[in-house]
């Protein structure tokens, strides 16, 4: 018997253990409650699938039959390229299936008409369980061990299912949903199908005007546009400046620096805007000051676009000085040193060599920067004026009085358009050119100092966005102990209390009413961290790792979902996954897969860097003494990987309690989050308990994050920590 | 190996849609200020341990969104609270339950023709009355003059003080439009919009925010319910509620129980108890100024009393209905958002 066989009979049977045993539908209290189990016999929609299709459902039919005609392959033949070929093609026969039978028949009978005259209408099911999905990865692993059983990837069975199941999942979390924000657009509410509402607002004037440029107010596209394209530069240039500052000045408070840079990452978005408000509003801190000292009449200069920009750059600058300064850090002292015994001066090495070889780096801030100030949601939704943006007015063409799900997927879809060209243009100005400064050959010296002209404004600027980013914190900080900002300055812990408070009348109990959203977020986002991480690493594994025909369009498949706007997944997994046959609106299961393959491409690039690192020959001394590819995984990479993975944990636990975009569309009442709730507390004025709950996040958040590092370790190398060979220029 | 990571991965995939089981729940949506929710929730489950209650907090807008995009799968049983339009809009797609409670006789006359002319699919639960309320330490340095009826909203020196929120987002901008068309005719009011848009700094997307803005003094005069206003001076915030001279237009703030709730039972305990006085009479003391439906109930102090109030004799069953909204905010569309400028 060999591990062909083997691994066969065990998928046959789980196949069909979860057909005799697993409710094959949807339920209702949730598959993990287990109260189910009880009314399993009495209830039918609670039957397994083997029973289901007995009592007439013949939907189910052709699942059985591929079921049978599985195992009668594994039974007659022997592993080989004949079995493995029909194993592909009942796996594919099988998941079409399961997703045809799926998509024609809702809730109530055939969801289309057509198929209702064709065929005579039949009942109803619910959407598909714990059975049904037993089954779809069952389809999904006997292509992939078909596959393996035809040699393709010598055979790897792991890396084959690890590949399929990916796919899988990507299509349905990330495809699916995008899918039917679009045919959403073309629904009415009734389910049937209308071009009314799209070409209405396909070429609407408050979407596309362009008469700003003649004295009056452009369309709701093109002002998002601008404001990113803005706030893109903007943050580009000083993440340089701080990654310069860092880097190659003697600039005494580095050290700082980075401290500084990291808050705003562990911040909920709209919190720098309401801290905003209280500085620089008609009667902030701030303006109240200057109004005081001067007698200028400021006025409400920072809603709109202007407030908006300033509160991205606040937001946005620590991530693009992230991503620049290994960029920064990166382009080698010998190219400058070269350049200074050409006998350049010290401003033309930098203007000739050092800046060109940043390009890369640049052009990955700049597109981070437009990408994430086209997502944002909570700074728009504070900081807005009159006029809105894409994300918001998606928000409020779906939940305002006009309820136009038709118009919030024309713009999504503009927004998207916008978003997937910056992704797709930065990607093909990136190919075809060599950044590599690092040649295997020791770089020695450190890196020249900036240019004195360079220098100063550089520090300067550096200098000034830190106090204001102080101030801006300092202010959420103390914000929570304010009575009432603005107008009673008195100390007081009354918003801690009303948000965290604990009573002992008759028995303990969590008496503040930031508790049932605070457990959900944080149970959710510790769910979610792990799984992120995981599934990012495996990912980037196959990716760096692994040599199969289409991996380039694999990688961009996955990269993508970074490149979707948060609104964009809410709406769409809202339309997506409120009906059969995947029905997971309601429960704690959308969040955790939003925040799953949202985050996941972070954790991917990390590895794919990280794993650069790692020489290949580690791999294949594993593989020569006889362990499998998942075992090399487990044992040999994993070790090595130990601060690829803390990044990854840390990024997706820490986004899983700041975002709010998609969250606010999938929050429900048994699972809500915090973020959700304290927009529900500033919309209706409530800044104290706000600000004390967001400053509560965010100490949490720096304790799990010094949490995860414990739990992690470092990477345990049995000489020197390596020396940064190998850091390539393109991200 | 390989079986155990698809073992893995399918427990992945379908994990954890519940950790709690047991006790009957009820999912509620609740559309007032999320302090009135809050004590609403804690105050039924004092008094109902059996039932736990799950509730969100969503604006009108948000939840008629959410219980239309769930019209075919409901996750809600009961919706209480939010202006009355989004209700009766509710009711009229019959995506809202019939029902009436043995508490309807205890209720005041406009919460039951609220029932009524839904066909009992949604019910009141509170009312409030359009206003605005004015920062009284702008007006005083600037020299403004109290504003006591709409059209003294139109004065040139009040540019750039008054805020209103957008009617294409809120429902209390929506009966503020619907209210002065029923007072001045359609293209009068139009006319007046116009002109009042001269004065105004910005259309908000939230209902309460314009006085919450003119109470932190970001604005003059805010253009909201009363009861948004009161709560801004009992707060503590320099800010004195007007009720037009003209005449003014009212909300009624409904509760709906959703068609095909899950727990229909639940939903309505909850419904006969939240109409009861005794409940009523609480809600003040979270800082609710509407005046309550229950006839026994006595409303805050604070409140406006509506008996000083010229209240028109609104329309909802027109204003509410689906043509006549689409048409107003169409029109609203063209001839003043459209123009409105950063």
């Amino acid at each position: 018997m060999n591990a062909d066989n083997r691994r066969l009979d065990r998928l046959s049977w789980l196949a069909l253990l979860s057909l005799l045993l697993l409710p094959w539908y949807k339920i209702r209290g949730g598959f993990f409650g287990f109260g189910w189990i009880g009314d399993a016999i009495s209830e039918p929609d609670l039957w397994p699938g083997a029973f289901q299709a007995i009592a007439g459902r013949w939907q189910l039919w052709p699942v059985l039959l591929l079921l049978v005609a599985a195992t009668g392959l594994r039974l007659t033949q022997p592993s080989g390229g004949f079995r493995g070929r029909w194993l592909i093609r009942i796996g594919i026969m099988g998941l079409v299936w399961l997703v045809a039978e799926g998509l024609s028949s809702g809730m109530r009978g055939w969801n289309w008409n057509l198929l209702e005259t064709v065929f005579g209408e039949i009942s109803g099911q619910p959407a598909f369980g714990a059975g049904a999905v037993v089954l779809g990865l069952f389809f999904t692993c006997l292509i992939s061990f078909g596959a393996a059983e035809r040699g393709v990837l010598k055979g790897d069975a792991f890396v084959l299912t690890s590949i399929a199941v990916l796919i899988l999942l990507v299509a349905v979390f990330v495809f699916y949903p995008i899918l039917s924000i679009f045919t959403g657009a073309f629904q009415d509410f009734d389910g049937s199908f209308t071009t009314e509402g799209v070409l209405r607002n396909i070429d609407d004037s408050k979407i596309w005007s362009l008469s700003c440029l003649a004295g009056g107010s452009c369309g709701v596209a093109w002002r998002t546009l601008f404001l990113a394209i803005c706030t893109a530069s903007a943050t580009t240039l000083l993440g340089l400046a701080f990654a310069l500052v860092a880097t190659r000045t003697r600039f005494r408070f580095k050290k700082s620096l980075r401290l500084l840079t990291v808050l705003p990452i562990i911040t909920p978005p709209f919190v720098v805007g309401l801290a905003l408000t209280m500085l620089l509003g008609r009667s902030g801190t701030l303006t109240q000051l200057i109004e005081g000292a001067t007698g200028w009449e400021l006025g409400r200069w920072l809603y709109g676009l202007t407030g908006i920009w300033l509160a991205q750059v606040l937001s946005f600058t620590p991530i693009s000085f992230l991503v620049l300064i290994g960029v920064v850090e990166g382009v080698s002292p010998s190219m400058e040193e070269a350049s200074q015994t050409l006998r350049a001066g010290r401003w033309r090495t930098f203007r000739k060599v050092s800046l060109p070889l940043m390009a890369p780096g640049l052009a990955n801030a700049f597109l981070i920067g437009f990408i994430e100030s086209m997502a944002d949601f909570g700074n728009p939704l504070v900081l807005g004026g009159s006029g809105g943006v894409l994300s918001t007015e998606i928000f409020f063409s779906v939940v305002g009085a006009q309820n136009d799900p038709s118009r919030a997927a024309v713009l999504a879809a503009i927004l998207l358009f916008f978003t997937l060209s910056a992704f797709l243009a930065q990607r093909l100005w990136l190919t075809g050119r060599n950044f590599a400064t690092v040649g295997g050959k020791g770089d020695g010296g450190t890196h020249a100092l900036l240019p004195a002209r360079v220098a100063f404004p550089v520090i300067g600027i550096v200098a000034l966005w830190s106090l204001f980013t102080v101030i801006v914190y300092a202010m959420i900080l103390f914000g929570g102990f304010f009575k009432l900002w603005g107008l009673d300055h008195t100390l007081t812990l009354d918003h801690y209390i009303r948000a965290f408070g604990v009573s002992f009348d008759g028995g303990f109990r969590w008496s503040g009413v930031a508790w049932n959203s605070f457990w959900t977020t944080m149970l959710i986002a510790l769910i979610a961290a792990p799984l992120t991480a995981a599934v990012g690493l495996l990912t980037g594994w196959l990716i760096s790792r692994q040599r199969f025909p289409g991996k380039a369009v694999f990688e961009f498949m996955l990269m993508m979902s970074f490149a979707i706007p948060g609104t964009v997944i809410g709406i769409s997994y809202i339309m997506a996954f409120n009906l059969p046959p995947i029905q997971m609106t309601g429960t704690a299961l959308i969040l955790v897969s939003c925040f799953v393959f949202r985050n996941m491409p972070v954790g991917v690039r990390g590895s794919v860097a990280a794993m650069a690192q790692l020489d290949g020959s580690l791999d294949e001394a594993s593989l020569t003494l006889g362990a499998n590819s998942g075992r090399t995984l487990r044992r040999v990479i994993l070790p090595l990987l130990r601060p690829a993975i803390m990044a990854a944990l840390v990024y997706s636990f820490v986004r899983a309690i700041t975002s709010i975009s998609a969250v606010i569309f999938l929050v429900s009442a048994k699972y809500n989050m915090a973020t959700a709730y304290i927009v529900g507390l500033v919309e209706n004025g409530q800044y104290g308990v706000a600000i004390a709950y967001s400053s509560v996040l965010i100490v949490v958040m720096i304790t799990v994050i010094g949490g995860f590092q414990f739990l992690v370790g470092d990477r345990r190398l049995r000489r020197r920590p390596t020396p940064p060979v190998n850091k390539e220029a393109a991200a | 190996m390989t079986i155990r990571t698809a073992a893995i991965a399918a427990g992945a995939v379908i994990a954890l849609p519940a950790w709690s089981a047991g006790a009957a729940e009820l999912n509620l949506i609740c559309s007032a200020d999320v302090v009135i929710c809050e004590r609403l929730v804690s105050e039924f489950e004092a008094s109902h341990s059996d039932i736990g209650v799950n509730m969100v907090r969503l604006s009108s807008g948000e939840a008629y969104a959410k219980v239309r995009a769930e019209a075919r799968n409901p996750q809600t049983d009961l919706w209480w609270g939010g202006t009355g339009d989004p209700h009766l809009q509710a009711a009229a797609d019959g995506l809202t339950a019939e029902y009436e409670s043995p508490m309807l006789p205890e209720l005041r006359d406009w919460a039951v023709q609220q029932a009524e002319i839904s066909g009992h699919r949604t019910v009141g639960v509170y009312s409030g009355a359009l206003g605005w309320g004015y920062n009284t330490q702008i007006f005083e340095k600037k020299g403004l003059a109290k504003p006591a009826c709409w059209a003294d909203l139109l004065d040139p020196a009040l540019k750039g003080e008054i805020q209103i929120a957008d009617p294409n987002s809120s429902g209390t901008a929506y009966t503020t439009l619907a209210t002065l068309v029923q007072i001045m005719g359609e293209d009068e009011a139009f006319d007046y919009l116009k002109k009042l848009d001269a004065n105004i700094s910005q259309y908000t997307k939230s209902g309460s925010a314009p006085v919450k803005a003119a109470a932190r003094g970001e604005a003059g005069l805010g253009i909201v319910f009363m009861h948004d206003a009161v709560s801004q001076s009992v707060e503590g915030f320099p800010v004195k509620t007007i009720a037009p001279c003209e005449g003014t237009g009212y909300e009624v703030g409904s509760m709906s129980l959703i068609e095909g709730a899950v727990n229909p039972d639940e939903a309505k305990v909850f419904y006969d108890w939240v109409l009861g006085v005794d409940v009523q009479n609480v809600m003040p003391e979270a800082g609710s100024y509407q005046i309550p439906s229950n006839k026994e109930a006595v409303a805050s102090e604070h409140s406006p009393d509506l008996s000083q109030i010229k209240l028109i004799d609104y329309d909802f069953a027109e204003y509410g209905s689906s043509e006549r909204r689409k048409a107003l905010l169409a029109r609203w569309d063209s001839e003043i958002g459209g123009q409105a400028s950063e």
